[in-house]
């Protein structure tokens, strides 16, 4: 049967796209002729695939990840590569090598990350669904800012195999709908068992939303509700939970003490991991060649420190540090300990509740260049990461807005659970759409 | 506190190269970075292996895989079918 095409030549007002593919090839399946976006760390054969890095500009992956291939036997048209901040790194899209992404909801404000090009496509209608990755909320930060529903699945349930690996113990694909029904579609496309991921398991998804959450118990952390974040996200959100209770739903306060240690453990696991898997990026087997004549590490520094954003190489050294001689016991050890009783606590509460609610992100979308200092950036992932260390299923559905702008509301479940935490969001957006 | 020669040095141990202008900021930058990582000294205890884990191997046997030319395809510089890369010795 000869593939068909489609016509994909959409006005990208917010740069939401890398690449685009003007005729798009598809075929037969669930989702034929469905457009649908990719973040550009996702390798696509034979389609320019950057990471948004000048050290990837040119790369051609000769094959394609497992999801790319899971996607084009279901029929789907793969008609573009989305931004995203330099290899993931970042909370707003801003960090990267190809310019900002714009917010459809508010063009000088930032659309989030790091999957902001995929959240900008979908919300500004240019594609039905999106893939994204999250490594510490890069799917649903931006689907909270730009006012649609993302889910990041439990580690292990969509096969990582072609991902360009930033934190390999922390990121999974994952998918980015206008609504919850598109993500879950999305998600029984991708999601399933792939030899070529030793992390993969043998837990397809199959499952279509239901919107019955009658006795359901959800817990609701303080700490979610704290600190840090703003009064007005965090009373759009609690209007949410009622909703939740009208539908049914009984809620019970919970806490989650390790939570104090969850953004330190992250950034220091997360560099870590980055600045051992950024190591192959020398410009020899791709990218811009080193200078030959010149010795390994003058060539090798040259390349890399033009190529790479700051942010990159920011991370890349407080990895090396952490991992450094006399200093690894100090930060990486503490980082897994502090990691196991994350996943301690979730799994104490989740063994008295079904699900966990919160905001997704602890404030509205930033405007562009309002976040410059490092830390202060990375805080802002407080909410997102705790489900990246645990591993957890966490779902953003758009609840409401405060000043205007989107507010999303976070349902995180028991691990492999990812279709309690789709049917929580379906139920909310039945309810108020 | 690390100073501007300990960030000059990992910038060496990490091969990614810092200019004199740079090193200013980043020694500010990394320091409070660091000092937020310093909260994890309160952590106490080791971490319990996590159970349900197993190590995943295969038969240690040929498959196929890609072709040559497209794996060659991406490299910048290439001579008779091999990758050139900067001198090691």
């Amino acid at each position: 049967m000869p593939a068909r095409t489609i016509v994909f030549e959409p006005s990208d007002r917010y740069n939401a796209f890398l690449a685009t593919c003007g005729r798009a090839e598809h075929g037969d399946g669930p989702l034929a002729g469905v457009a649908v976006a990719v973040k550009d760390n996702i390798s696509t054969r034979g389609i320019e695939t950057t990471c948004a890095s000048k050290i990837l500009k040119g790369y051609i992956p000769p094959y394609d990840a497992h999801v790319i291939g899971l996607l084009k036997e279901a029929g789907a048209a793969v008609v573009g590569k989305t931004n995203l901040d330099e290899f993931g790194m970042g909370t707003t899209t801003e960090n990267s090598a190809f310019g900002p992404t714009l917010n459809p909801c508010d063009t000088g404000r930032v659309p989030g990350g790091s999957s902001g090009g995929s959240a900008a496509a979908v919300a500004g209608g240019m594609v039905r669904m999106a893939l994204g990755t999250d490594t510490g909320g890069s799917i649903r930060c931006p689907a909270a800012f730009c006012g649609i529903t993302g889910l990041k699945p439990s580690y292990g349930r969509v096969s990582r195999y072609g991902l360009i690996a930033y934190s390999n113990s922390l990121e999974q694909i994952g998918p980015l709908g206008k609504t919850v029904t598109d993500v879950s579609t999305l998600m029984s496309i991708i999601a399933g068992y792939d030899r070529h991921d030793t992390t993969s398991l043998n837990k397809p998804y199959d499952h279509t939303p239901d919107a019955d959450i009658k006795g359901l118990k959800v817990g609701i952390p303080q700490e979610y509700f704290g600190k840090g974040v703003d009064p007005q996200v965090a009373g759009v959100v609690k209007k949410a939970i009622c909703r939740l209770e009208e539908l049914g739903a009984a809620t019970v306060p919970c806490s989650i003490p390790s939570m104090e240690y969850a953004l330190a453990a992250y950034y220091v696991t997360c560099t870590c991991e980055a600045s051992s898997n950024l190591a192959r990026f020398d410009g020899v087997r791709y990218g811009p060649a080193p200078d030959t004549k010149k010795s390994w590490h003058e060539a090798y520094q040259e390349v890399r420190s033009h190529a790479f954003g700051t942010e990159v190489r920011r991370r890349i050294m407080l990895g090396t540090f952490a991992l450094s001689s006399g200093y690894y016991g100090k930060y990486y050890a503490k980082a897994q300990v502090a990691r196991a009783n994350i996943r301690a606590d979730f799994n104490r509460i989740l063994s008295e509740v079904d699900v966990i609610a919160g905001p997704t992100m602890p404030t509205i979308a930033f405007r562009l260049r309002e976040k410059s200092d490092p830390l202060s950036m990375y805080l802002a992932d407080i909410l997102t990461v705790p489900a990246n260390l645990a591993g957890i299923p966490a779902i953003s559905v758009p609840c409401g807005k405060s000043g205007g702008m989107p507010v999303g509301l976070q349902i995180m479940g028991r691990m492999y659970e990812d279709e309690r935490v789709i049917d929580v969001a379906y139920a909310y957006e039945q309810a108020v759409n | 506190m690390v100073t501007e020669d300990d960030v000059q040095h990992i910038a060496e141990l990490a091969d990614v190269g810092i200019n004199k202008d740079e090193l200013g900021t980043f020694t500010s930058q990394f320091n409070a970075i660091l000092d937020y990582f310093d909260t994890l000294d309160a952590v106490k205890g080791t971490a319990a292996a996590q159970s349900g884990l197993f190590n995943v191997l295969r038969e240690d046997e040929v498959e196929p895989s890609l072709p040559l030319e497209d794996v060659l395809d991406n490299a910048p510089a290439q001579e008779d079918g091999f990758i050139k890369a900067p001198r090691v010795m």
